[in-house]
C-alpha cells in the first residue's frame, strides 16, 4: 500500500490561539480552528513525514486513541483540509515551499 | 457566532494581540489635503529591526497584520517585508494608494498570498481626485493598479473619506467601485493631525450632510436596522469596551512607537527599547486603556447610546480624556438615530444657563 504525505501550504494564515490552531484560507478566506489532535497532524505535516507515521507516533501515543479510529479522523481530517488548499496531499514526499518563493534549499 | 467572533472573544479573554496594524513609514509620493500624518522621515526602523518586530508578533500571537503608511511601496524593502510577514504565517492586508503597483508589484502580492489591497479613491473625478492627493494623474494611477491587482485574482477594496471637498461625488465614486468588481466603503471620519493641528478638522462635512449618508442603504446595508433607536443600556454594556484598541488590538509606527490604535496617540513604548510583550502586558497606559469599561466613562456611560455608540476612545482622548466622549460620534449617534447623546445634552443644558455670576446694579 502507498504512503500519503501531507503539507501544509503556504497560501494560508494561520497561529495558535489558547490551546487550538487557527487558520485561514487566502484561497477562499474559509476560516477553521483546529482542536488538539488536529492540531498535532497539522504541525507535523512536514511533507517528508509519511501520514501513518505522523498517526502512529503523534495521535495514538500523545493522545491515546485506537490506531483504527485515529486513522479514520485522520483521514477525514485531511480530505476536508486539502478540499480548501490548506493542506498538500501526495503519495510521495512533499518539497518544501515557503510563501511567494522557490523550494527551500 | 460566527468563528471569527468566537476568535475574537477568545483572545480578549486571554489578552491576546490578534491585529496589529504597522506603519513601514510615514512618506508618501502624495500630499492628501486631509492626511494627518508628518511626511518626513525622522528613523524609520530598518528592515532587520521590522523583520525582529514581526517575529516577536508572531511570538505574541498576531493573527491579522496590516501594513500601511505613508505609502509603503515608498520602502524599497517593502515585498521583502510581505515576504517575511508571510513565512511567519500572518494574515497580511496592504492598504496603498497604489500609485507604484504595477503588473510585476501586482502579480508578487499575489504569489506572497497578501489577504487584502485596500486602496483610497475619493472622487471619481480626476480632478478632485488629484487635487485631494496633490498628484497629478494619480487617479488614472491607482484606478490602473486596481486592474492589475483585480487581474491577479486578488482581494482589493476601495475606501473614500467622505469631506467638504468631495461631497456630492460620493455616490458616482461608489459605481466607479462596482465597475471595478471592488468592495466600497465610506467613512465621514476627519482626525486632527499628529502634531494637535486641528485646521484639516474644517474639511469635515457639515452634520446635516451625515443623514444622507445613513439613510443610503448602498452603504449602511438596511436603514432600519442601522438607524433604530438604541436598545436600553443593561449591564452586560456597561462592563464591555469601547473598541478592541489595546484590548486586541495595537498600532506600531514607523519609528517603533506602540500605541493603542492608529486614531489614538497614547504612547505606551518603542519596541527599539523594550520587547513588544513587555509594552503589551506591562505598559501601565496600556493597562490603563484595558481597565476602562463603560460604566467608567465620565458622560458616555449615563448615554441612551452607550450599548450602541462607535464611539472611539482615541478620537476622545484627542479631544482631552480617553474617559471623556468623542464628539464626532455623538454626531453620528444622533443622526443616525434622532436621538441626542448625553454630551449633546450637557451642553445645550450649559449653553441655555445664563453667566454664573451676575453683577446687578444696586436699586436705589
Amino acid at each position: 500500500m502507498s504512503e500519503t504525505y501531507i503539507a501544509r501550504s503556504t497560501a494560508i494564515a494561520a497561529r495558535m490561539l489558547g490551546g487550538e490552531m487557527m487558520i485561514m484560507s487566502a484561497q477562499d478566506s474559509t476560516f477553521f480552528t483546529l482542536n488538539a489532535v488536529a492540531t498535532a497532524i497539522w504541525q507535523a505535516a512536514d511533507g517528508r513525514t509519511p501520514l501513518s507515521e505522523i498517526i502512529e507516533r503523534r495521535v495514538c501515543v500523545e493522545f491515546e486513541i485506537e490506531p483504527e479510529v485515529a486513522r479514520l479522523d485522520a483521514e477525514e481530517f485531511v480530505n476536508r483540509l486539502s478540499e480548501h488548499g490548506i493542506l498538500l496531499v501526495s503519495d510521495r514526499p512533499i518539497p518544501e515551499i515557503t510563501p511567494g518563493g522557490a523550494e527551500a534549499q | 457566532m460566527s468563528l471569527l467572533s468566537e476568535m475574537n472573544e477568545r483572545a480578549m479573554s486571554l489578552g491576546i494581540p490578534l491585529s496589529v496594524h504597522i506603519d513601514v513609514t510615514y512618506r508618501c509620493n502624495e500630499r492628501c489635503v486631509h492626511c494627518y500624518l508628518d511626511h518626513d522621515d525622522k528613523g524609520e526602523m530598518t528592515t532587520q529591526e521590522i523583520k525582529d518586530v514581526l517575529d516577536q508578533l508572531a511570538e505574541a500571537g498576531v493573527f491579522f497584520l496590516v501594513f500601511s503608511g505613508g505609502e509603503v511601496f515608498m520602502r524599497r524593502d517593502f515585498l521583502e517585508l510581505v515576504e517575511y510577514a508571510r513565512k511567519l504565517m500572518f494574515n497580511v492586508k496592504v492598504k496603498t494608494n497604489g500609485v507604484m503597483i504595477h503588473e510585476a508589484e501586482a502579480k508578487r502580492l499575489r504569489e506572497l498570498g497578501v489577504e487584502q489591497v485596500q486602496l483610497s479613491v475619493y472622487s471619481h473625478r480626476h480632478d478632485v481626485h488629484d487635487a485631494i492627493t496633490k498628484l497629478p494623474g494619480s487617479l488614472k494611477r491607482t484606478i490602473d493598479s486596481i486592474r492589475f491587482l483585480k487581474s491577479q485574482g486578488l482581494k482589493v477594496t476601495m475606501s473614500n473619506v467622505l469631506m467638504t471637498v468631495n461631497r456630492g461625488d460620493e455616490a458616482a465614486t461608489h459605481a466607479l467601485a462596482k465597475e471595478l468588481g471592488v468592495p466600497y466603503t465610506l467613512d465621514p471620519t476627519v482626525t486632527p493631525k499628529m502634531d494637535g493641528d486641528t485646521s484639516v478638522l474644517t474639511l469635515r462635512v457639515e452634520e446635516e450632510h451625515l443623514d444622507a449618508l445613513f439613510a443610503n442603504p448602498d452603504l449602511v446595508g438596511s436603514v432600519e436596522e442601522f438607524c433604530k433607536p438604541p436598545a436600553p443600556v443593561d449591564d452586560d454594556a456597561l462592563e464591555g469596551y469601547s473598541c478592541s484598541a489595546g484590548h486586541t488590538a495595537c498600532y506600531i509606527s514607523p519609528y517603533g512607537d506602540v500605541f493603542p490604535c492608529v486614531q489614538f496617540p497614547l504612547p505606551t513604548g518603542n519596541v527599539r527599547k523594550q520587547k513588544f510583550a513587555d509594552i503589551w502586558y506591562r505598559s501601565p497606559q496600556m493597562q490603563e486603556v484595558r481597565s476602562i469599561k463603560v460604566k467608567d466613562l465620565t458622560v458616555c456611560s449615563s448615554c441612551s447610546h452607550a450599548g450602541s455608540c462607535s464611539r472611539c476612545p482615541g478620537l476622545a482622548y484627542m479631544e482631552g480624556s480617553m474617559r471623556g466622549p468623542s464628539t464626532s460620534d455623538c454626531e453620528k449617534s444622533f443622526h443616525r438615530t434622532g436621538i441626542p447623546s448625553a454630551n449633546m445634552l450637557r451642553k445645550a443644558a450649559m449653553a441655555s444657563h445664563g453667566p454664573l455670576v451676575q453683577i446687578l446694579p444696586m436699586s436705589m
